[in-house]
Order: C-alpha cells, then structure tokens, then sequence
C-alpha cells in the first residue's frame, strides 16, 4: 500500500478522420445527415490504440520517468492520469491530490497582467488562493519578474512568459505531479532552477512523473523509468537499462536510404574497446581503436565522453595518420578521467583532417564511473582536484575561525 | 554529528551501486509521518453511459469558477473605448429601436403601461437569457485549451458564462430601476416574487447552454445557428408583445417556452400589469426544471470525451 499511482491494463482506442469520399464534393440531403449523425455519435474513420495494455506503479515519493519516441503514447498515458481524457478500457488509481502540467502556462490569458494570471492559473491548476496570497511573494521572486507584474502578459517575451508560468507551476502542492516536458524551458539558468526546484519538491515528499526526451534528466533524477513504444511499454526498470532500450528503438528505426549511405562511408570503425569497463572519477582510461579507411586519406582519430543522451563532456583528438594499408589503431589514454560517478558513453570516431573535423565513422561502449569520492556533492557535473596552498600560521587561521 | 554519518553511509552506498547517481533518490529522506495521512484516492475509469452531478466537487471548484467568471469580465471590455459601458448601450439602443417601430409605427398594445417601459420590463430579463445562451453555447471551444491541458469539473466552464451573464444583469437591472423611477411606477407587492422568475429563468437559461454547448463540441454547426436561434426564441417570447395577443390553444403551446412565464412574471411583478401570470408561469418552470436536468444529464454524459473530440 505504498504505491502513489497504479495503472492496470489503461487501453486508449482514438478515431482517425474520416477520408473525404471522391464524390461527396457535391452537398446532398443525405450526406449531410449522414455526417450530422456522425458528428454526433462520434463514429465513422477507423480506430487506432494510442495506449495498448500498459501497467505500471509508481511508489509514493519516487521520480518516475516515462520515455519513448513520438507517438509512443506517452501524452495519452499522462493525460488519463490527468483525468483529462478517459480510457477506453481498464482502470487506473492515484493516491493524493493531483496536479498536472501538460504544458507551460495553463489557464493564462494574454490580456490579463502578470499579477492576475498567477492568481488565474494558480487557481486553474489546483490552488487555493488563500495559497496563492500566502505564496505570491515567493512566486514572483522564483520568476525574476517583480518589475513585469502589473504588465499584461501579451506584452512579455516567450522567456519571460515562460519563466512566470513555471513558477506558478512549482508552487503548486499536490501528493502526486505529473509533468510533460515542461522542464525545457527558458535558459539554462532557469532550467537548471526548475530542475533543481522539481529535486526539491520530490525531497518533500512529492510523486512525480516525469515525461521527457531528456535522457540526462531520466538518469540523473528519475529512480525508475518506463519507456513505451507503439502504445506498449517495452521496457520497465531502472533509468539505464530503460534508456539503452530507448537507444535502441531510435537505432532500429533508421530507414533504408540512412543504411545506404552508411555503407558508402569513407570509413568503418573495426574496433573500440576500454582497458576498463568500469572506472572511477581520479583513475585513468585507457581505450583501443581500429578503422579502415576506404581511399588512403589522413584522418584524426577522436576519443569522445558523453551522457546517455549524447551530451557532450568533453572530445580529444590525435594529430594526423595516414593509413597503412588502409588500416588506422591507436591507443589513447586519459591520465585522469575527472567524471562524477554515473553512467557514460564512450565513443571513438576516426575524423577528417579538416578544420571542421567531419566524423567519418563512429563507435561507442558503455562506460561505468564508480567509487567513492571525497567530498562528492549530487549536483556536481564533473570530478576534479586541487592543490590547495594555504598558510597554516596559527594567527591568520584563528582570525579566519572568528569571522 | 547526524549529517556526518548520513553522509557516511550516502558514501558506502555510492560505492557499493553501480549507476550511483540514481541511487540518489533513495538515499532521500523519506517524507516525514506527517504527510502519511489517509490519501485520497482518484479512480480513473472508462466512460459510464449516465453520471450524476458531483457536487462536493463542483464546491470545492467555487474559486475556479469565480476566476473564470472574473476574467470572461474583465477580458471581454479590455481595448475597447466605451468598455463596460456596452452592458447598458446595448439594451438602450434595443429599446429605442423598438419603441420606434413597435410603439410609435405599429401601435403594438402594451397591457395599459408606455410602451417603452412594457419593452423595458421584458427585455432586461430576456437579455440575461439571450447572453447566457449565446455566450455559453461556444463556451467549450473557446476553452478548448483547458479542457485538453488540465482537469477542473467542466460544468465550471458554462456556469462561469452564466455567472458573467449574471453580472451584466446586475448593473443593467440599475437601468431599469431608473426607467421606473421616470415613469414614475409605483412598486408593488407583486416585486416579493421576482427572485422566483429569475430562479426559474437561470434554470432554464442554464439548461439551454448545457445542451448548446456540450453538442457544440461534437457540431460546430451550432455555433453558426446561435444568432438566428436567439432571435427566433427573442420572437417566441413576450418580449415585444404581450402574451394576450396570443389567444386559445396557441397560448398552451406558447407556455411551452419557459421564458414566456419568465418574462410575463417579470413584467407583472414590476408593473402590476391586470392579467395574471401564473398559468404560463406554472408550465414554464415546469419546462426550465426539465430543460436543465436534461441539460445536466446530457452534458456529464458528453463531458467524457469532451477532451478526445473538441
């Protein structure tokens, strides 16, 4: 009985549109009442599943993330969690109050200044406005907007629009948040706010699901995920192994002039392999990499770190190689590899010589950062270390004690 | 001391886990005993053929209401010269028209009272209808992006055109108490029963745009007939007229429209016109309770898939 949201079997049947028949250009007297009666009853057009068969639970005070491909189903799935729109069979239950963000700015009203439409959509999305007063000062100062708050909101930018609006939305209390790629928003600074607010609000205590394309988010904030696929789900456990699955449902779908043109590359990665499979953030890497090169070109080779979601940490390359016998190897190392403890990717691509430095052919592996680290803080993005020189006079220190 | 041996055994376990970043989530505190209080709990289920009314629901949704009421009045003068001024320009400007051509060119009989304030009596009521009606019908298209992005009980939605209504009603209601005031018509005890008219007349005014406007939804068609509906209605009602022009069988026929009753009840109450009202007031309420439990039933029974066809 601790689950916050349990889904059973949620099926969702849509209509697609009707085909307009050749002739039924000209209007006659049945035509109209057939497409009156149609109208009405909401038939006609075939029918598809947006949602097929999904289960899941989502424990009480868990970030939980939902991925998957365009029309995978997943905004169907929140918006019958929403009990915006019913399913066509099976149930589901939510334990506590709900909130729903489906979108930036729900309720909000261009004419309307900034001022009403925090009490508008606040009020739209599940507040008191007792809360809302109580809370006003806090939502403005969240948003940076104080000087903007009597201004109607037709006259702010997208940003600053934005930044109002997500504010409103962090300041709503439910036991349960469900949420729909809201979190892209604004500049990196208010992302990285926003996204800190949502860590925030779940040490509360708040449920969230999460559903987003942002797999760095999924990994980094998420303690299980699905991923759906054709209105199924297809893979169900922690972040990781839902992400590769993800990976390789965007893998699979390349489509055969993609395939062709692979084959016709320049080049081909033969091999990459790691001296380790697992490192850790002060250790070194030692990595392997083979390619043929199709004519005798120079090429770079190039040794790259990223997230799960190809964010890039940081590329290295090699000077210049000519082929011998249309073959290139290396062996690169990284003195020290200075990642936080995650999950990463390491690739090797053999480039072009040239100043923009064209890939040519690419690989990637796994690579694992574990082990503890002093002083580890969880929102740090890399690992480093200093040489720290201080002067351990008893005078300077004890002053610096004081103050 | 405590934050030192959490952070210890945080540490432990980020060793121990492979992906430790997402172990981070539990190593969280757990929510405090505080918050476990007994959840309510939200069933989600497929369409039912019938629901009823929740009404603790629609109470709790008050102030949501009272927002959206508030911003369809303050949105709809915005950037406008004469603004809220419109409320009592445009029943004047009905009125003069009418005098002119019913009172002074057709000599239409107006029950003993100036035509002006015949008219008068009638049309400030009638208007309350008309607006609710021709403002609610497209109210679920024009709030299509509530409707498909967040969850609020929709019977708010129409209710809220009705509130807005309600309170065009009450400032031109002024009006009318001034045109009174100039025709120097003494009130009478008949007033005492205005409230059940108007009661009667928001029954009926709110059924209607709960049909409208859940049928709009699935057919835009009713949108475009809206206008020519109204003014249909606005001549089957005594607006212009008296209902003693209507003789034998075709005024039972007549007491089918509930603001027939409405605005004859009106009128006798404010005026203390001779001929009583309550034949066609007893049919018309009758019709207006049925015009809105229909209208209710219909409308939970649409709400369904409001979301999926809008």
């Amino acid at each position: 009985m601790n689950s916050s949201i349990v889904v059973d079997r949620l099926t969702k049947y849509y209509r697609r549109g009707e085909r307009p028949r050749k002739n039924g250009a000209s209007p006659s007297l049945s035509g109209y009442v057939r497409r009156a009666s149609h109208l009405i009853r909401a038939t006609g057009g075939s029918q598809f599943r947006a949602l097929d068969d999904v289960s899941f639970e989502v424990e009480r005070g868990d970030v939980f993330g939902v991925v998957g491909r365009n029309g995978a189903g997943k905004s169907t799935l929140l918006k019958i969690l929403a009990r915006i729109t019913l399913p066509s069979s099976g149930r589901a239950e939510i334990y506590g109050r709900v909130s729903s963000l489906l979108e930036v700015g729900t309720g909000f009203h261009p004419e309307l200044t900034g001022r009403e439409n925090v009490y508008l959509s606040g009020s739209i999305l599940g507040m008191r406005k007792a809360d809302i007063t109580r809370r006003f000062d806090e939502i403005v100062a969240f948003s940076e907007l104080e000087k903007s708050l009597d201004t109607p909101v037709k006259h702010y930018s997208s940003g600053m629009y934005v930044r109002l609006a997500f504010s409103v939305a962090a300041h709503l209390e439910p036991d349960v948040l469900l949420a729909d790629e809201v979190l892209a928003v604004g500049d990196v600074n208010f992302e990285t706010k926003s996204i800190n607010k949502m860590r925030a609000l779940n040490e509360q205590g708040m449920t969230i699901l999460l559903v987003t394309h942002n797999m760095y988010l999924i990994q980094t904030v998420c303690k299980r995920a699905i991923c759906m696929d054709a209105g199924r789900v297809v893979a169900d456990g922690p972040p990781l192994s839902v992400i590769s699955k993800y990976r390789a449902l965007n893998l699979n779908s390349r489509n055969p002039a993609e395939e062709a043109a692979l084959r016709k590359k320049p080049a081909r990665m033969v091999s990459l392999f790691s001296e380790q499979k697992e490192t850790s953030p002060d250790s070194h890497l030692t990595a392997f990499m083979r390619a043929e090169v199709r004519d005798q070109r120079m090429v770079r080779f190039m040794l790259r770190i990223t997230a799960p979601d190809a964010l890039h940490y940081f590329s290295v390359y090699s000077q210049p190689v000519r082929p011998i016998d249309g073959c290139v190897a290396c062996e690169v190392t990284i003195p020290r590899i200075m990642l936080m403890p995650g999950s990463y990717y390491l690739w090797g691509a053999v480039c072009a010589v040239g100043e923009d430095r064209t890939i040519l052919a690419e690989d990637y592996i796994p690579l694992l950062v574990s082990g503890s680290v002093e002083h580890l803080h969880k929102l740090n993005f890399l690992w480093n270390e200093a040489a720290w020189n201080i002067p351990t006079d008893e005078p300077i220190a004890s002053e610096t004690e004081v103050r | 001391m405590l934050a030192a041996t959490e952070h210890l055994q945080f540490m432990t376990e980020m060793s121990n886990k492979p992906s430790t970043l997402n172990s981070l989530a539990t190593n969280l505190p757990r929510p405090p005993a505080s918050l476990d209080h007994r959840l309510v709990k939200v069933s989600i289920e497929p369409p039912k053929p019938w629901l009823s009314v929740n009404f603790r629901e629609l109470w709790e949704a008050r102030e949501v209401l009272y927002y959206l009421t508030w911003r369809d009045i303050k949105v709809r003068y915005k950037q406008s010269a004469l603004g809220a001024a419109w409320i009592l320009i445009q029943p004047l400007l009905t009125l003069v028209i009418f005098s002119i051509f019913f009172g002074r060119v057709a000599r239409m009989p107006s029950d003993g009272a100036p035509y002006p304030i015949f008219m008068f009596t009638a049309l400030i009521p009638w208007t309350l209808f008309a607006t609710s009606v021709s403002r609610g019908a497209d109210c679920l298209v024009t709030n299509r992006q509530l409707l498909q992005k967040v969850y609020l009980p929709r019977l708010a939605v129409p209710l809220a055109r009705i509130f807005g209504a309600l309170f065009d009603f009450s400032i031109s209601l002024s009006l009318l108490v001034v045109m009174l005031a100039w025709y120097r018509v003494k009130p009478s005890v008949h007033l005492a029963y205005l409230p059940l008219f108007l009661a009667i007349e928001l029954a009926a005014a709110a059924g209607a745009t709960f049909w409208l406007s859940a049928m709009d939804v699935r057919m835009r068609d009713i949108e475009r007939a809206i206008p020519f509906f109204v003014q249909v209605w606005f001549y089957a009602t005594p607006v212009a007229y008296p209902s003693s022009l209507v003789h034998g069988r075709w005024h039972k026929v007549f007491g089918l429209n509930p603001m027939a009753g409405v605005v004859e009840g009106c009128r006798w109450a404010m005026l203390g016109t001779k001929s009583s009202p309550w034949s066609l007031v007893a049919m018309s309420s009758v019709v207006a309770i049925a015009l809105l439990l229909s209208g209710v039933l219909f409308f939970r029974k649409m709400e369904q898939t409001f979301a999926d066809i809008v």
